[in-house]
């Protein structure tokens, strides 16, 4: 039987090769929160849990995930960025299911996940809510409004992951607003904090069920175009397509051969 | 209508299992019995209206029913973008109460006036405004609401409707008064303020007086009635509390352009901000406006 690492490895060549066909960047922050998305959806959530994109510039990751379920098809994944196309740049409103609300604009996910869970909790509903962030996202003042919701009304069905890899848009996040210490700022809130490495797939899943009792945040350590040698760390891969030697190289990497 | 808002939103808190509200730390002396009927499911999410907005856009995916009040400018303006991505690019059946409408504030000041409320929310998908004209009509918009399956902005005010004026039935458009005079269109409450000056005018100098309390305006939805008053008149002349950008106003004109019924003068009447650069009452900011029950007698 193919092992989870193998599952999780065809993932990601298949997110290259996604991106690479659509000619699309926004590699290196789906490469980062790949390892996290992929073990929530396999190997911890449950039928009746529901899961939020915040990070919506990691729509490719989410969508190969889809497809790794077999809720999404190769047709489904050609169409990504294309003229007609359900699967948008960003998830889109109504574009699948699995997606309960479009994302790309940073701020709005833990929000939208608290109200998902909160109402879970008032109609009695069974199911937990998990809300992925990147880091960088945290300079959105929304967020502490979030935050401080969602220790005050205990939201213990809700888990949010953040996805640190330390860079963003047009700088490290240490350049540009100083975000650390970060698991300290959560602890001031009420949350307890458990810190990781996003990469290490035994690691997240055992993290997501230590937070079964939530409101937990997973502090998720992560590299920027994980797996891939030339884009790990690189603010540039954060917009960037991959040409095709690129693209060659990236794949023998993750593939191994 | 804070009253009549408190009073049926907890009879629907009894009856609605979908029920839920949301307020931004406002209702002091006045929600405090929808709090204890609707216990659980009344919220104050505080001081943060962004988290609230998409909050109520969570709680509705999740297949409640989320009532959110704040005064105006708070729930329009400050989460502007939550109303837009959450709420409306979902077509979610989220009700956003914004007490206060137009300058109802008075003298607390610009911060607290809404005055392109409508005209802003109009703007996003799917999006419904009702603008309660009388007291009398908040209970009926609001069962109706209730059962409304997409975003909607509930703007209210103070009641200012004459003791003795007998209302015809709650319509969409509804005409207060007969008259040779022009075709009047106002929106809100500053109508019952209206109805007293217009009702002692001789029905040669009377206009016919019609309020809109839903929008946007559509060609499709003007009555007859209004039309046959309008061809007669061949004037239009709209009151609203709310500026030109935006306004009921606009929308009506191009709704009667688009059929070619468009009148021979038109007269709009609205907001106009801060015009002296000094603050007072409602009456204060109506009167720099031309919105004054006085200023639109010497018009007619």
């Amino acid at each position: 039987m193919e092992s989870f690492a193998e599952v999780v490895r065809k993932a990601r060549a298949r997110l290259l090769q996604m991106h690479y066909e659509s000619g699309v960047g926004h590699i290196g922050g789906n490469l980062s929160c790949l390892d996290m998305l992929m073990t929530l959806h396999h190997r911890v959530m449950r039928e009746e849990d529901a899961f939020l994109l915040s990070k919506g510039h990691a729509a490719g990751a989410l969508y190969v995930t889809l497809w790794s379920l077999g809720r999404l098809s190769d047709d489904d994944l050609r169409q990504f960025h294309r003229d007609g196309t359900k699967l948008s740049g960003h998830p889109a409103p109504s574009g699948h299911p699995d997606i309960p609300f479009a994302t790309g604009s940073l701020g709005h996910g833990l929000s939208l996940a608290a109200g998902m869970a909160l109402g879970r909790r008032l109609q009695g509903q069974p199911g937990r809510v998990f809300c992925l962030m990147s880091d960088g996202e945290w300079e959105e003042g929304s967020n502490w409004e979030a935050l401080l919701f969602v220790a005050h009304q205990k939201l213990d069905n809700l888990t949010l992951l953040v996805d640190a890899n330390g860079l963003q848009g047009f700088g490290t996040t240490a350049e540009v607003a100083g975000l650390e210490p970060l698991a300290e700022k959560f602890r001031a809130f009420g949350l307890p904090v458990v810190e990781i490495d996003g990469h290490d797939l035994q690691a997240i899943a055992e993290a997501c069920a230590r937070a079964a009792d939530g409101p937990h945040v997973i502090l998720a350590r992560t590299r920027k175009g994980c797996g891939v040698s030339f884009m790990e760390n690189r603010m540039e891969w954060h917009y960037l397509p991959l040409n095709e030697a690129q693209f060659q190289q990236a794949m023998r990497e993750v593939c191994g051969e | 209508m804070r009253n009549v808002l408190c009073e049926t939103l907890t009879g629907l808190a009894a009856d609605d299992p979908r029920f839920v509200f949301l307020t931004g730390d406002l209702g002091f002396q006045a929600l405090e019995p929808l709090r204890e009927a609707a216990g659980p499911r009344f919220l104050n999410a505080g001081v943060a209206e962004q988290n609230m907005v998409s909050v109520a856009a969570g709680l509705a995916r999740a297949g409640l029913r989320p009532w959110v009040y704040s005064i105006a400018p708070f729930l329009y303006a400050r989460p502007y973008e939550q109303i837009r991505n959450d709420v409306c690019l979902h077509d979610l059946p989220v009700k956003l109460v914004g007490n206060g409408g137009g300058y109802a504030y008075g003298v607390m000041g610009g911060t607290h006036h809404a005055l392109e409320d409508y005209g802003a929310l109009l703007c996003l998908p799917e999006m419904r405004a009702f603008i309660p004209a009388f007291a009398s009509d908040v209970p009926i918009l609001i069962r109706r609401l209730a059962d409304f399956d997409h975003p909607a902005y509930l703007r209210l005010g103070r009641c200012e409707l004459p003791a003795e004026f007998a209302l015809p039935p709650y319509a969409p458009w509804r005409r207060l008064l007969r008259g040779e005079g022009p075709t009047l269109v106002a929106v809100g409450p500053l109508a019952g303020g209206l109805l007293a000056a217009l009702s002692a005018l001789p029905a040669s100098r009377r206009p016919a007086f019609w309020i809109v309390t839903e929008l946007p305006i559509t060609a499709a939805a003007l009555p007859t009635e209004f039309l046959d008053d309008l061809r007669r008149s061949r004037h239009l002349y709209v009151v609203e509390e709310h500026v030109a950008q935006g306004s009921a106003g606009q929308m009506l004109a191009h709704a009667l352009l688009e059929p070619g019924e468009a009148p021979a003068r038109f007269t709009h009447r609205c907001a106009r901000g801060y015009i002296s650069g000094r603050y007072g009452s409602q009456g204060f900011h109506r009167r720099e406006c031309g919105l004054d029950a006085e200023s639109i007698l010497r018009d007619l």
